[in-house]
């Protein structure tokens, strides 16, 4: 035998389910909200998610360049950051804007914290806050520019009732990726399918939100409907809640995320200054992401009781 | 990845969920494939340590006659077994030996005559009590030979009333490997011997045979057996789900019996004892015609093996003998490994000799072994949902690079069986099973310095 024989410890094989293999299916999966996005907002839709997806993805290969760490940009996190950044904000947004939030998801929120799987909180939704704090409303909201759409505000905080239909197709003001449901749901199945997320997150979280609506408006179901159905619930719920990083291990640990992220969501909705409160739920879960980790372990097989 | 929990029959009545695992390939090539007997090689190198416990002794000098079955080595200890010649002919050499585990044993290096002579005194034992049975067992150098390596006298030579349960471990989860599965098939009978023998000497009540559901033929042949055997005992041949680590054994009492063996306590703590089937194939076979454990049937696989077969091999030949009986390599391999693909051990050359509880050698491709790139943790807690002990193996890395042997000890760390469930899912391939063998080591360190202290 010429040549040398490897030397490693076991095991030999490998799943050969990766990281990057997992963000290309985020991004897979929100495909079908970023072209309803376009055709619900138009081109303008498609330029501010190519400037925050490049701006993500750049602000993470200077840094690294920068700071002569290794090059992350292949695992597809920063660009998976990018594109829900981008989606969560209106088509009208300045593009300056955009690279500002994109700067602070990236290098504040991430890279500072030590990169990818040490972030304390989602960067996107943390961007997202910030910005909702630094330039106000306009961060929200922007019309739609295909006919037969409802313009104006978010359905959120308009006096006059969205009907459903519309708003499950998307045709109404919002974000540019959270308005559609339809696509939302296709992106979610495609994640389940995948196995890249499990249920517990997006059911509990928009479930919660569902039950804590119907008992306050008195059993109304459209009114119920209709609240899960706008605002960002269901792009947050199935696509920044369940972020692997900032959100619980075990299956109990999500539901409890789920229960407090709709919880929350839904007293700012009612009770708050804000007409939406989904990004603050999910930061605010995130925080508290570690404690629950910590009180939903796995009991350990043959330690204690009989159950792994 | 995660396989979704199975609901697995307790005893009638009562159902339980199964522990987690995961879906490994299978890559059973040579299942259909009877074992082959290879020519006897030049030489044979018997370690002196081819089970747990205290090594054996050579009994013999350089320059003696040796016959195939004659004894060279004698048990070192209580925990220990007797070694016999594989090959007929001389001892050419009493050497050094490096073992995987970094241990250095003597190793007698045996001169074959190419002529396989018996022993002549060796003759079926007589076996009419516990006590003489258990001897047997001993005489038969035989030790655990799914891969542990336990002395099985040793294991048997408890308590008979606290046996409620003896389970056969058919399981054979890992990759590739399927010896166990040719003992079934092809050995039925010797393993048929040996369970009467220990339902008399040892009163067994019952019997639990589990099988992965994979391999439907020897599930086939276990139920014929058990029709053979099931007139005084209760015997049951259970279909488990082909979900690696099956054949763990813990996980195989808990989905055979319904009991969790204690983190530190042994199977019969909770009155079981696990025997591996051909283990269980060698007892017989001992008992029938008094031949020790000499000869090993070895799976021969691997994307690098020409040919892959089941090969019965004396003990102590070098592995690249046994695959130059398998038509030799097709391509250069990057790893050879003892055992499966999960849990096997690599060798620096395959000069390596075929031990006792040797049950596969694969040569593998670059190709058969590729792993993904090694990056930063994401939390994703695959690891802990794959575990089948629940133990979170991301925060052990973590607690590991602290040093934090506190925090160590509380995450159930002693737990681990290393089956390496982990490591196969980590999206990030992080070396998960390897920190924690590293992180059980520093906590053994830490635990003798304080014991030193005390």
């Amino acid at each position: 035998m010429n040549k040398q024989l490897t030397l490693s410890a076991s095991p030999h094989i490998h799943s050969g389910r990766t990281t990057s293999r997992i963000m290309l299916d985020v991004l897979i999966a929100l495909l079908p909200a970023t072209v309803a996005g376009a055709i619900i907002f138009g081109w303008r839709a498609l330029l501010v998610v190519a400037v925050t997806v490049a701006a993500c993805v750049g602000f993470e290969a200077l840094y690294n360049l920068l700071m002569k760490k290794e090059q992350t940009v292949d695992d597809l996190s920063a660009a998976v950051t990018g594109l829900l950044l981008g989606l969560n904000l209106p088509a009208n947004i300045e593009l300056w804007q955009c690279v500002i939030g994109a700067l602070f998801a990236i290098i504040v929120v991430k890279c500072l914290f030590g990169g990818l799987g040490c972030n304390p909180v989602n960067p996107a939704i943390t961007a997202r806050v910030f910005m909702l704090i630094a330039f106000g409303s306009m961060v929200t909201v922007s019309d739609p520019v295909v006919v037969d759409a409802v313009s104006g505000a978010t359905p959120l905080s308009s006096e006059v009732a969205t009907p459903l239909t519309k708003l499950a197709l998307g045709l109404h003001g919002g974000a540019i990726g959270e308005t559609c449901a339809a696509a939302l749901l296709v992106g979610l199945a495609y994640l389940l399918v995948r196995r890249v997320i499990t249920w517990h997150i997006p059911t509990v979280f928009v479930g919660t939100v569902f039950i804590a609506t119907l008992l306050t408006e008195g059993m109304d179901f459209t009114a119920a409907l209709a609240a899960i159905l706008s605002g960002g619930l269901l792009i947050g719920a199935i696509f920044m809640a369940t972020d692997y990083v900032t959100s619980p291990v075990t299956a109990w640990g999500k539901v409890i995320f789920g229960v407090g992220a709709g919880l929350i969501t839904f007293l700012i909705r009612y009770f708050g200054v804000y007409p939406e409160g989904v990004s603050f739920a999910i930061l605010f879960m995130n925080i508290l992401t570690p404690y629950i980790d910590s009180w939903t372990k796995h009991k350990i097989f043959g330690v204690g009781g009989k159950k792994a | 990845m995660r396989p979704r929990a199975q609901i697995i029959q307790k005893g009638n009545k009562s159902m339980a969920f199964s522990l987690k695992g995961v879906h490994v390939p299978h890559r059973k090539n040579t299942a259909d494939m009877p074992a082959l007997r290879m020519d006897p090689p030049k030489t044979v190198t018997i370690p002196m340590s081819m089970h747990i416990g205290a090594p054996a002794k050579p009994t013999v000098k350089v320059g003696d006659e040796v016959k195939v079955g004659t004894l060279i080595a004698e048990a070192g200890g209580a925990v220990s077994a007797p070694i016999h010649a594989s090959v007929s002919g001389k001892v050419s050499k009493i050497t050094d030996f490096l073992l995987s585990d970094g241990r250095t044993v003597p190793a007698v290096i045996l001169e074959s005559d190419g002529s396989m002579t018996p022993e002549p005194s060796l003759a079926a034992p007589t076996v009419d009590s516990r006590e003489s049975f258990i001897e047997a067992v001993k005489n038969a150098g035989i030790v655990g030979l799914g891969g542990a390596g336990f002395p099985t006298h040793f294991k048997l030579n408890v308590d008979p009333e606290k046996i409620e349960y003896l389970i056969v471990n058919g399981a054979e989860c890992e990759p590739y490997v399927t010896s166990d599965t040719r003992t079934m098939l092809d050995r039925a009978s010797d393993m048929e011997i040996a369970l009467e023998a220990m339902k008399t000497y040892l009163g067994i009540k019952k019997i639990v045979i589990g099988v992965e559901n994979n391999k439907k033929s020897a599930i086939a042949s276990m139920k014929e057996l058990k029709a053979r055997i099931c007139d005084s005992c209760d015997v049951q041949v259970k279909s488990l789900p082909a979900i690696y680590p099956q054949g763990g054994e813990k996980v195989l009492i808990y989905h055979t019996s319904g009991r969790a063996v204690p983190t530190g306590k042994l199977p019969i703590d909770v009155g079981c004892v696990v025997i591996n089937c051909t283990t269980l194939a060698a007892i017989g076979e001992y008992l029938r015609t008094g031949m020790p454990l000499v000869e090993k049937c070895v799976t021969v696989d691997g994307g690098s093996v020409k040919e892959p077969k089941n090969v019965i091999v004396p003990i102590g030949t070098a592995m690249s003998e046994v695959f130059d009986f398998c038509g030799g390599f097709s391509t250069e391999p990057s790893k050879i490994v003892y055992g499966g693909p999960m849990m096997g051990i690599t060798v620096p050359d395959a000069s390596a000799p075929v031990m006792k509880n040797t049950n596969a050698i694969l040569a593998l491709t670059a190709k058969d072994i590729r792993l993904p790139k090694f990056t930063a943790c994401i939390r994703c807690g695959t690891c802990t949902n794959t575990c089948p002990f629940g133990i979170n193996p991301a925060n052990i890395e973590r607690a590991y690079h602290k040093r934090n042997t506190v925090a160590l000890s509380e995450l159930g760390l002693t737990s681990c069986m290393e089956c390496g469930c982990c490591s196969f899912v980590c999206p990030a391939n992080r070396p998960l099973v390897q920190t924690n063998r590293l992180a059980k080591a520093l906590l053994r360190e830490e635990q003798a310095k304080e014991g030193s202290k005390s």
